[in-house]
């Protein structure tokens, strides 16, 4: 069985592109190969700066031969009608068989063999088809060519069966032989012969094929040199990545830089050697502070053991972080209250403002809620107020990753209080799923203002998530919100603090949009009876009481929104799906902690013995109130008394009575346990009721009175939950 | 005028060197003595204020239409916002870019790129050369290319870019664009780490002339009109009527025929737009709703002039299209 063997050789390819190039070029050409029938036992795909390459062991030498057989016409049909046929089939009537059917009579079958093609054939169609309309994320042309690649191609390796597969792509003729590292091997074609043979020549010149290996001897490097210099490496998987995707010979080498930019805040040093230099940070293990120390991923083994590229890249850094020094010092010198004139000047969004308008919305938002938890409202306003000041830095300016961070540390220099600076620091989280939440009350504030007046302000113009298009995180501001409230143990009821919020924007929006207007005027006014025309009862001071119902709508809409996050969030945490909807199927629900608290409660008791059998006997009962509805019997809500016939019948409305007058005490108490200690009282009275009443009475009053009966079930459950929505 | 004979004789010949690793002017002149061997012409710095090398007419327009093109010049380059008073060992707001542009990319550029780096003294066996990828767009020129930034020993040395379009126009053929910072590099091979301790000149003792000595005083100078004296009011006049002054002198050249008359002089305006923004950005006056709109309207006027050239002798013109004879005018 033989093998292939692609290498395409180009110039340097990024290193971001590197891993995905490399897959690419083993699905396109493995569905090719497969899909012509030449299927393979093991397929590989490396990926170096300068190479893609594709192994693919045990081809078969060919295509499989195909079998066809095609029906003609009668034996007795005219010779022209048969000639035809042969001519079409492209056979000649020896290679026809003579088949009979019972309808049709004798007639001709033409058996078609065709030969499967030499995989090599195949192969050298394949490649260049590939190569022409490989994905890459951009692709570019060069000199007078047409071809487009990532970056100019230069040569095709492309061997089976240890053979030359001969085709050429602009120009570019495949060939057997390939190069090695630019700079440590001799520079002289190397002639290959197969993949392992073409691995071990490209070691001995220099490049490391995988880049999971050149990882790992970065990896491994840098942690030997650590620990010779009793220093900690900072590890940063994406970093190792992407300096794999940039050397075939990885040689890690240390470096420091003057003691003095340690004053620097950490991670200021951090992000400026990494994202400028590509460079490691290093800490002291003993006392965990950042180390003047840096690592960086050199391609070569220096003559000189690396000494020059060390002093170089020690310039460089120098050189970087007296720039971020500029940065800092500069940034010192102006306080962050006098920043904020800079915010009219950045548009938040085009439909939406400045960031000093979105400021001010955020401060008025924080002001609301530091009221509803009980913090100082000066303070948290103070933070909002300056929350976004830092954006205008010089430092946020050259490294836009350090927000909120800087904000906190240019806070902290001109000695605002610890809250204000903990605020401006933590406002932007959580970040994610498993990002931590803020824990100070003023930064809680800060942050769901500040996440608040986003999710309100997008809805506003119609900038909600679609299937998984959420250009502007919303979902993940969504989750901050619910994380925040739930781990903070925070009560805030959500509508009631976004309706007035989401005035500000719509009206905005009407101002700037006329289109906007239309869709208003068509959805809430109609043509007067008198004649006046919808559009006019707008102009006729009826814009306002539009405003208010769109108000209402958009509220409505976003809080369902929550309800959606708030359902995956419950869900990953282990709740049960059902309940959720049980209660949020009791509508108007925009209180998260109640939500939480009830979903905690009604599983716990729905988890006891009196919850299985009451949800027993309310499934009973709704399935009989269902059955009615459905034949549209109107089940009353009054119960009387006198119609009952036994002590099951007054037990049972003596105890619905009691269950509904402490389950509206406790619900109202937001003590939800007490609420289905309630409930539970109502177990043995319904069981006993099922047991011994007979529902379906002949007298029509009696039934009717029975069905109340049952409908005040039904009625008391939907005080904790809606029953109907629990499975089980 | 005789030369006042006491000149001649009294100065002894100065002891400079043109050493590359010694003298900023001596790796100018070995990068040109580079590619002047190579082919490519010689050309001079562009007499206007412009952000780049790329602005250059023998770059922006040249890569534009059918004809092969090999060109190395200095560029002196000004960056209004990145002035630091003299303070920063390695930011300017002046600096010279050496630019060579080759039209077609010939398929041995890198390695004649990395010629050019061995011959002003960098040795491939001590020092750690990469291509890291970056990616060019210029905004404002309409343009963009895909390519490199060139590391040494983690220093940008170059940038290494192959045009794909200028001025909204597809190149074909495409040019390759070689970007040398000389300051830098001047820095990595003297191996100073403070621009201004660059020997320029390569004199030692009394002969030698640093690039402080030459640019600092204009550092500081300027990085104060940059920042805090440039008169804004006059700028965005400026800006305007560059502006209009480029639309009416493209509308001038229009023969209607296809051929264009003022392709270049309506490119000046277009670089000097583009300079007089930069400047107004620097002052901070620009926001950043403005600022788009800003370098809408320069593109404008690059894609113009871009469309200008294409109706000159140097874009092509007479290649694609031959003017056509009126009859009767024989």
């Amino acid at each position: 069985m033989p093998d292939l063997l692609l290498e395409l050789f180009s110039e340097e390819i990024p290193a971001r592109m590197q891993k995905r190039a490399s897959e690419d070029l083993s699905r396109l050409v493995g569905e090719g190969l497969t899909e012509a029938g030449c299927t393979f036992d093991r397929v590989e795909a490396h990926a170096t700066p300068r190479r893609l390459v594709l192994s693919i062991e045990g081809l078969p030498a060919s295509q499989p031969d195909v079998r066809e057989e095609r029906k003609g016409p009668r034996t007795d049909a005219p010779e022209k009608a048969i000639e035809g046929f042969l001519r079409s089939a492209g056979v000649t009537l020896e290679q026809c068989e003579e088949q009979v059917d019972k309808k049709k009579g004798a007639y001709y079958v033409a058996l078609i063999e065709t030969k499967g093609r030499p995989t090599e054939a195949i192969i050298a169609e394949l490649v260049p088809e590939v190569i022409r309309k490989f994905p890459w994320p951009k692709s570019m042309r060069w000199g007078t060519g047409t071809l487009r690649w990532v970056r100019p191609l230069h040569s095709i390796l492309c061997l089976f069966g240890g053979q030359v597969v001969e085709f050429e792509v602009d120009g570019i003729s495949s060939c057997d032989h390939t190069f090695g590292h630019r700079f440590m091997s001799n520079g002289e074609p190397i002639v290959v012969s197969g993949f392992e043979d073409y691995g071990m020549q490209l070691e001995t010149s220099f490049v490391m094929l995988e880049p999971e290996t050149r990882a790992a001897v970065i990896a491994e490097q840098a942690a030997s040199l650590a620990a010779q210099g009793r220093l900690e490496l900072i590890e940063d998987a994406a970093l190792t990545q992407e300096t794999a995707g940039l050397v075939e010979w990885p040689v890690v080498l240390m470096g420091g830089f003057d003691e003095s930019f340690l004053a620097l805040p950490s991670e200021v040093i951090i992000t400026s050697i990494k994202s400028h230099q590509k460079c490691f940070s290093l800490r002291d293990p003993q006392t965990g502070k950042l180390a003047n120390r840096f690592m960086l991923v050199s391609n070569l083994l220096a003559v000189d053991r690396g000494d020059k590229i060390v002093q170089g890249n020690e310039r460089v850094i120098a050189a970087r972080l007296s720039d971020a020094k500029f940065f800092w010092d500069r940034d010192l010198k102006m306080s962050l209250e006098d920043r904020l004139p800079a915010l009219k000047n950045i548009t938040f969004h085009a439909r939406l403002g400045t960031q000093a308008e979105r400021v001010e919305r955020i401060v008025s938002l924080a002001g609301e809620m530091a009221e509803r938890m009980g913090v100082d409202v000066a303070v948290a306003q103070k933070a909002a107020r300056l929350c976004k000041t830092d954006l205008v830095s010089g430092m946020v300016g050259e490294f836009p990753e350090l927000q909120g961070l800087m904000g906190s540390y240019y806070a902290k220099a001109e000695g605002l209080e610890t809250d204000v600076a903990d605020a401006l620091a933590t406002h932007y989280k959580p970040q994610g799923p498993s990002d931590e939440v803020p824990t100070n009350k003023v930064a809680q504030t800060v942050a769901l203002a500040d996440k608040l007046d986003t999710l309100a302000c997008f809805w506003a113009i119609g900038e909600t998530p679609t299937g998984s298009k959420d250009p502007f995180a919303l979902r993940r501001a969504a989750l901050g919100v619910i994380r925040i409230i739930l781990e903070g143990d925070l009560k805030l009821p959500l509508l009631q603090i976004l309706k007035p919020h989401l005035a500000g924007p719509l009206e905005r929006r009407i101002e700037a949009e006329p289109g906007y207007v239309k869709q208003l005027i068509a959805k809430y006014l109609d043509d007067d009876a008198d004649g006046a025309k919808a559009e006019e009862n707008w102009d006729k001071g009826r814009r306002e009481e539009c405003l208010a119902r769109e108000v209402v709508g958009v509220s409505a809409n976003l809080l369902e929104f929550f309800a959606d996050r708030m359902k995956v969030y419950l869900r990953d945490l282990g709740a049960r799906h059902d309940l959720i909807d049980a209660v949020f199927s009791l509508g108007d629900q925009d209180d998260l902690l109640k939500i939480v608290r009830r979903v905690d409660a009604l599983g716990i008791f729905l988890d006891s013995e009196d919850g299985q059998n009451l949800l027993a006997g309310y499934k009973r009962a709704a399935n009989i109130l269902a059955a009615e509805e459905k034949k549209g019997t109107k089940v009353e809500t009054e119960v009387d008394e006198k119609l009952f016939d036994g002590s099951e019948e007054e037990a049972m409305f003596a105890a619905l009575k009691t269950a509904e007058n402490d389950g509206v005490v406790a619900v109202s108490e937001e003590n939800f346990e007490g609420a289905m200690a309630a409930l539970a009282q109502l177990r043995a009275p319904v069981d006993a009721f099922f047991d011994a009443v007979m529902v379906n009475a002949e007298d029509e009053k009696v039934r009717a009175n029975r069905l109340a009966l049952l409908g005040r079930i039904r009625a008391a459950t939907l005080q904790v939950a809606d029953f109907s929505k629990i499975s089980g | 005028m005789p030369v006042p004979s006491t000149m001649a004789s009294n100065t002894a010949t100065p002891s400079v060197s043109l050493d590359p690793q010694r003298s900023f002017q001596g790796l100018i002149l070995t990068l040109h003595n580079y590619w002047a061997a190579y082919g490519a012409l010689i050309l001079q710095p562009y007499d206007m204020e412009v952000g780049a090398g790329t602005f250059h007419p023998a770059t922006t327009l040249r890569s534009v239409g059918p004809r092969p093109w090999k060109a190395a010049y200095v560029q002196p380059s000004r960056r209004p916002s990145d002035g630091r008073y003299g303070e920063n060992p390695n930011r300017l707001q002046h600096y010279y870019q050496y630019q060579v542009l080759l039209k077609p990319s010939p398929s041995d550029l890198q390695d004649l790129y990395l010629g050019s780096l061995y011959e002003i003294g960098i040795d491939p066996d001590n020092h750690d050369i990469r291509f890291v990828e970056d990616d060019w767009e210029s905004p404002t020129l309409g343009a963009w290319g895909l390519g490199w930034e060139v590391w040494c020993d983690g220093m940008e040395v170059s940038q290494f870019t192959y045009f794909q379009q200028v001025g909204g126009f597809d190149c074909n053929p495409v040019s390759g664009e070689l970007t040398y910072g000389l300051e830098r590099l001047a820095m990595y091979v003297q191996e100073v780490d403070n621009v201004y301790d660059l020997n320029f000149n390569g004199g030692e003792g009394a002969d030698r002339v640093s690039y402080g000595e030459v640019f600092l005083q204009a550092e500081q100078e300027y990085s104060r009109f940059n920042f805090e004296h440039a008169n804004t009011e006059a700028l965005l006049r400026h800006f305007e009527d560059a502006e209009a002054e480029c639309a009416a002198l493209l509308k001038a050249g229009e023969t209607g025929q296809g051929i264009h008359l003022m392709g270049l002089p309506a490119y000046d305006q277009c670089i000097k737009a583009s300079h007089i923004f930069n400047l107004l950005d620097a002052r901070g006056v620009i926001s950043v709703t403005e600022r788009q709109s800003y370098i809408l309207r320069v593109r404008d006027l690059s894609k113009a002039c871009a469309e200008a050239w294409l109706q000159t002798a140097g874009g092509g013109a007479d290649e694609t299209s031959t003017p056509e004879e009126e009859p009767g005018n024989g």
